[in-house]
């Protein structure tokens, strides 16, 4: 608490403070599969099949910043945001909440854990349990984690519906799921977070099942918390155009790696890796002329158990070399803050040499 | 493939799981109501025949437990389910194999035709939704909900002692010779008649719901209306879309169903002094034939497992996924 | 089970919203102090039915006339003013042993109903929760169970208890009866398991005992209490069977089966005394009955979703009582902040999933008028299956009340993208 309110005084800029609020390196997450999974390549030491749902992904959240981390369904970033959750333990990786090195298993030191650092989940329909009340909702994390006494339940319950604009709050704390919307679920769903104080909101999705129409409200919520109470945030989204209306920095995730990670700024307006191309080409956009100019050979994310040889993105890469195809491409400073991981940003006399027979 | 291998595993183990329980039963429980049976046929009965029903029902047996159930399996296998002591010296399986034809055909006859007319009606009701059949609902929620014994005894009163329409007493008239003769499977039939509708009038409900209800789920699907839509026509969409897909959860409940069918036909029998497994069983319970009681459980078991097994193959002839599986 | 759920509809009434005009009506509609709830018909008979039995369970016994086991009268005669029921070979009085056979019919048949209820949560709840080998343990037992003919089960087994009374039959038929509620539990919580409402509680801190307590069960309340109703009935007619008989104790203590099992014995049927015979079998299905059409009710009285009730129409209560969300088209809708998208039809309908519960789809239709009036319609049919489900329908599929959700139109929209 009082760690918060000092920077909050420090507004805006507050990312001069030197150690990341969460910091993790080396994220990588198979999931084994059940079933028969075919003749996959990639199996774990036992030979099961297994998918890559995350590799060696490193990332870094800075309190009062949001970072936002884009990619399509599939590409691993909702299950990067639970093993920052420590919902779900990785097999490998490692992890510092305020520098101090944590263990990223799910198991038991998690309780304690999440009073640092808690997810809001993406559908707020199915996030608040039907048959409890806003007020049983709230008052649960703030029991649990002992945060007030039984006296100052009630006040406590108060700021925290002010704290997400559910004003007054004597009219949504006896509500029922069902009675309100969809934003409003959101924002019980956001205030329920933020009842243990966390350092760290990691927000999955947290708009994608709502309205267009009031999304922004929303984004505009976590923004103000992010600044005004020097939260660290997450935001997960498969929309470029939010994250940069919202985030400070972006990493992109393709097929569980990070392909680019940049100021948002920088990596929409000058994206670097084809995939971000791509993925800006797609997005409507009134203000282009001409259709995008930016075309694929067409095909899906890749197969997650069997991922392609080389730079996941080739198959459907238009600037695929044959390269691509044989080896996985370093990440690399485009510019100063901004990196990617693509064969194009390689001089061409520095990328491996690739025989025509190798390629085959 | 897959999935009936899966099934057969699972119906071995109930089997198993059912004849131990069987085994165990007498030994579990206290107050040894088995010895106190056999303690009053003392002496009637040969030495052999007292050293195996000991083994049977572990009385007055030194044998361990391991040695008990070592008999008992292997006496199952040589399909000897011991002798009788109500009608010693005829043999168990003599006794079940005289009355289980009776009640397999009595009970596969009228779980057919009430399996078939309660979807039949159950397509109809859902087809027709809001028209003068939905008037057997509330009918039916009420005859599922009545003993079928009582029900048999209602029907005799009526049709046999009030009308004399119809036989309601055994399998067969007196005087007609048991074989393949006209005489006797007209006499049969008649017999068989009363306690069918019976059976069926208990059972039809369950069938009949349980299918209109996945009718309506299914009616309101997409594909239904496509079909609709390009100008099937109604029997077609009706019978080959709709109700194809809805009859398989409704199959899947078989085996509930199954037991209420076995356990109300059993009953049924008593109140017809029909001569098949209930009446048999009936009479085992009351002279205490603890060996006859065993062999018919046993037998009852079997014979559901068989049933469920089959439409488990019924079900993987009208599901292609269960079949894609393989 | 809970504590903190609300017992009471919230009638708070506060009709004040955040929200555009159209917003605030619609919340004023469904906020409007509770009125009680309109059951359909047939629940009010099912629970009529109940309530009679249940009063002739208690007073029987001494609102009865005669002493059921003392000769009374004539032998075998109609009813008359002296026995309104007539008299039995040996003379008893019927309505007396009806009256007193009523207390040890109901009370074998809800005890063993608890008892097989409260082994169906143990049972399902857990492997549901726990997944993996214990679930599949666990399921296998139940399937089992299931499988085996319960009453051939329960003739072998009670016939090694000669005399049991009725405590032992409760305790007996309950070892057999468990398993189908046990199946339906399992393939509840295991949905629910995995709802982000379970997941959140987790992110919360809640420990695993107050999830399955507090999180899990009380959303399983209705499907507890129908597989509750559903095995007094197998109770009750298990042990009529078992008494019918002869299996337990049948000289001793009265009940309707005892009662059937001495009409049959005496030879009541070739008599043509069916004022012996047809009042205890009567009785036994109007019981059944009245449990199946409660079960219709039941739905509506649990879920607290369906509780804050005080919808305009009728058609209405029907729709949101299947978990339909009703939005009525409104003229001003296009002029309000959350809905700019104008006016618009939405319904959710239901898609049964693979473990008989119904999940609620999102599907919009543009405010076409036709389209408006069709899907209505569809929906009205698709309410009907609840009301049907709960009855005659003991294969396990039961289309439920589901999650029902009122939110803006606006709002379901977005669920669709």
């Amino acid at each position: 608490m009082s760690a918060a309110e000092v920077t909050v005084a420090s507004g805006r800029e507050v990312s001069t403070d030197p150690t990341p609020a969460l910091e993790a390196t080396g994220l990588t997450q198979h999931f084994r599969v059940r079933g028969r999974a075919g003749r996959a390549r990639s199996r774990n030491r036992r030979g099961r099949p297994v998918v890559h749902a995350v590799d060696d992904v490193s990332i870094k959240l800075w309190a009062g910043r949001v970072t936002a981390v884009v990619g399509e369904s599939g590409s691993g970033k909702s299950t990067l945001a639970r093993i920052l959750a420590r919902m779900i333990t990785p097999s490998s990786g490692r992890l510092w909440l305020d520098g101090r090195a944590t263990p990223l298993s799910a198991g038991r030191g998690a309780r304690a854990y999440r009073n640092k650092v808690q997810l809001i989940l993406q559908d707020p329909f199915s996030s608040l349990n039907p048959i409890h009340s806003v007020r049983y909702q709230l008052s649960r994390p703030l029991r649990i984690h002992k945060m007030v006494g039984s006296e100052e339940l009630d006040d406590a319950l108060e700021s925290l519906l002010e704290r997400v604009k559910l004003t007054p709050p004597s009219q949504y704390l006896d509500k029922l799921p069902h009675e309100l919307s969809g934003g409003q679920l959101q924002r019980v769903a956001i205030a329920r977070c933020l009842a243990v104080e966390p350092r760290v909101l990691l927000a999955d999705e947290p708009v994608s099942m709502l309205d267009v129409s009031i999304r922004l409200g929303i984004l505009n919520l976590l923004e103000e918390l992010c600044h005004a109470e020097s939260l660290a945030v997450l935001y997960v989204t498969h929309d470029l155009a939010s994250a940069r209306y919202l985030a400070t920095d972006v990493l992109v995730m393709y097929a569980g790696q990070v392909v680019e990670s940049g100021p948002a700024a920088a990596v929409v307006d000058t994206p670097a890796h084809p995939y971000t191309q791509l993925l800006l080409s797609a997005a409507a956009d009134p203000e282009r002329e001409g259709p995008a100019e930016l075309t694929t050979s067409g095909g899906a994310p890749p197969s997650l158990i069997d991922p392609p040889a080389g730079c996941r993105f080739h198959p459907r890469c238009p600037h695929a070399m044959p390269i691509c195809a044989i080896a996985n491409p370093p990440m690399l400073d485009v510019s100063p803050d901004q990196r990617a991981a693509c064969w194009l940003h390689v001089d061409p006399a520095d990328r491996p040499k690739v025989s025509e027979g190798a390629k085959a | 493939m897959r999935y009936l291998l899966r099934r057969l595993a699972f119906y071995i183990v109930t089997a198993w799981a059912a004849l131990t329980i069987n085994f165990a039963l007498p030994r579990l429980i206290p107050g040894n109501a088995v010895q106190a049976a056999l303690d009053k046929f003392q002496g009637q009965f040969s030495p052999g025949v007292e050293k195996a029903l000991a083994l049977q029902f572990g009385t007055n047996t030194k044998a361990s437990l391991l040695t008990q159930y070592w008999h008992y399996w292997s006496q199952l296998f040589q399909g000897n389910l011991g002798v009788s002591t109500s009608e010693y010296p005829t043999h168990v399986s003599t006794i079940i194999s005289k009355a289980l034809p009776w009640t397999i055909a009595l009970v596969g006859i009228s779980s057919v035709i009430s399996f078939t007319l309660g979807t039949l009606l159950g397509i109809l009701i859902a087809w027709r939704r809001g028209g003068r059949l939905d008037a057997l609902l509330p009918i039916s929620t009420f005859l599922s909900a009545v003993p079928y014994f009582w029900l048999g005894l209602i029907l005799v009163t009526v049709f046999g002692v009030s009308l004399h329409w119809l036989p309601f007493f055994q399998g067969y008239g007196q005087g007609v010779t048991l074989g393949l003769n006209w005489a006797f499977i007209g006499s049969a039939i008649a017999h068989g008649v009363l306690p069918a509708i019976t059976i069926i009038l208990s059972s039809i409900a369950g069938w009949m719901v349980g299918m209109r209800n996945m009718m309506v789920t299914t009616l309101s699907e997409d594909y239904v209306m496509v079909a609709q839509a390009k100008g099937l026509s109604d029997r077609r969409v009706m019978f080959t879309y709709a109700a194809r897909n809805a009859i398989l959860p409704n199959l899947a409940g078989f085996a509930l169903q199954l037991g209420f069918v076995v356990a109300g036909s059993l009953l049924t029998e008593i109140i017809f002094s029909y001569p098949g497994i209930g009446v048999t069983l009936l009479n085992a319970v009351t002279s205490k034939d603890y060996p006859l009681m065993q062999g018919i459980f046993l037998v009852i078991t079997l014979v559901v497992l068989v049933a469920n097994f089959a439409a488990d193959l019924l079900y993987v002839l009208l599901d292609p996924r269960t079949r894609q599986e393989a | 089970m809970s504590v903190d759920t609300p017992t009471q509809p919230s009638a708070t009434g506060d009709n004040a919203r955040p929200a555009g005009p159209r917003a605030a009506s619609l919340r004023r509609r469904r906020t409007r102090p509770a009125r009680r709830r309109r059951f359909s018909r047939k629940t009010y008979v099912g629970f009529g039915l109940l309530a009679f039995f249940i009063l002739m369970a208690i007073f029987g016994p001494i609102a009865a006339p005669y002493d059921p086991s003392a000769a009374v009268g004539p032998s075998l005669v109609g009813p008359s003013s002296a026995h309104l029921l007539g008299t039995t070979q040996n003379s008893q009085d019927v309505l007396s042993q009806l009256l007193v056979g009523a207390r040890t019919t109901l009370l074998v048949g809800f005890l063993a109903g608890l008892i097989a209820t409260a082994l169906s949560i143990v049972f399902g709840v857990t492997a549901g929760y726990l997944g993996g080998w214990g679930d599949e343990s666990l399921s296998l037992v139940a399937n089992l169970f299931l499988v085996i003919p319960a009453l051939p089960l329960l003739i072998v087994l009670t016939s090694y208890l000669p005399g049991a009374g009725p405590l032992t039959t409760a305790v007996v038929i309950s070892a057999t009866g468990w398993a189908w509620g046990a199946r339906v539990l399992r393939a509840q919580t295991l949905s629910i398991r995995n709802r982000d409402y379970i997941v959140a509680a987790k992110i919360s801190g809640e420990r695993t005992w107050r999830i399955v307590l507090f999180e899990i069960l009380p959303n399983e309340a209705a499907v507890v209490a129908s597989s509750f109703l559903f095995t007094v009935l197998f109770a009750i007619l298990t042990q009529v069977a078992l008494d019918f008989l002869g299996l337990v104790n049948v000289s001793g203590s009265w009940t309707w089966g005892t009662m059937l099992y001495w009409a049959q014995n005496d030879q009541a049927l070739s008599v043509g005394a069916w004022w012996w015979f047809v009042p205890p079998g009567l009785a036994v299905a109007l019981v059944g009955t009245g449990l199946a059409l409660a079960n219709f009710g039941l739905d509506e009285l649990i879920d607290p979703r369906l509780r804050s009730a005080g919808l305009t129409r009728r058609s209405d209560a029907k729709l949101v009582r299947q978990g339909f969300t009703v939005v009525h088209r409104r003229p001003d809708a296009a002029a309000t902040a959350h809905a700019p998208t104008g006016g618009g039809f939405t319904e959710v309908r239901l898609r049964a999933n693979g473990n008989g519960r119904s999940e609620p789809v999102a599907a919009t239709i543009g405010g076409a008028p036709e389209a408006d009036a069709h899907l209505a319609s569809q929906a009205a049919d698709s309410a009907e299956v609840d009301t049907q489900a709960g009855a005659g329908n003991p294969t396990g599929v039961r289309a439920d009340a589901v999650p029902q959700r009122q939110r803006d139109d606006a709002a379901s929209e977005g669920r669709l993208g």
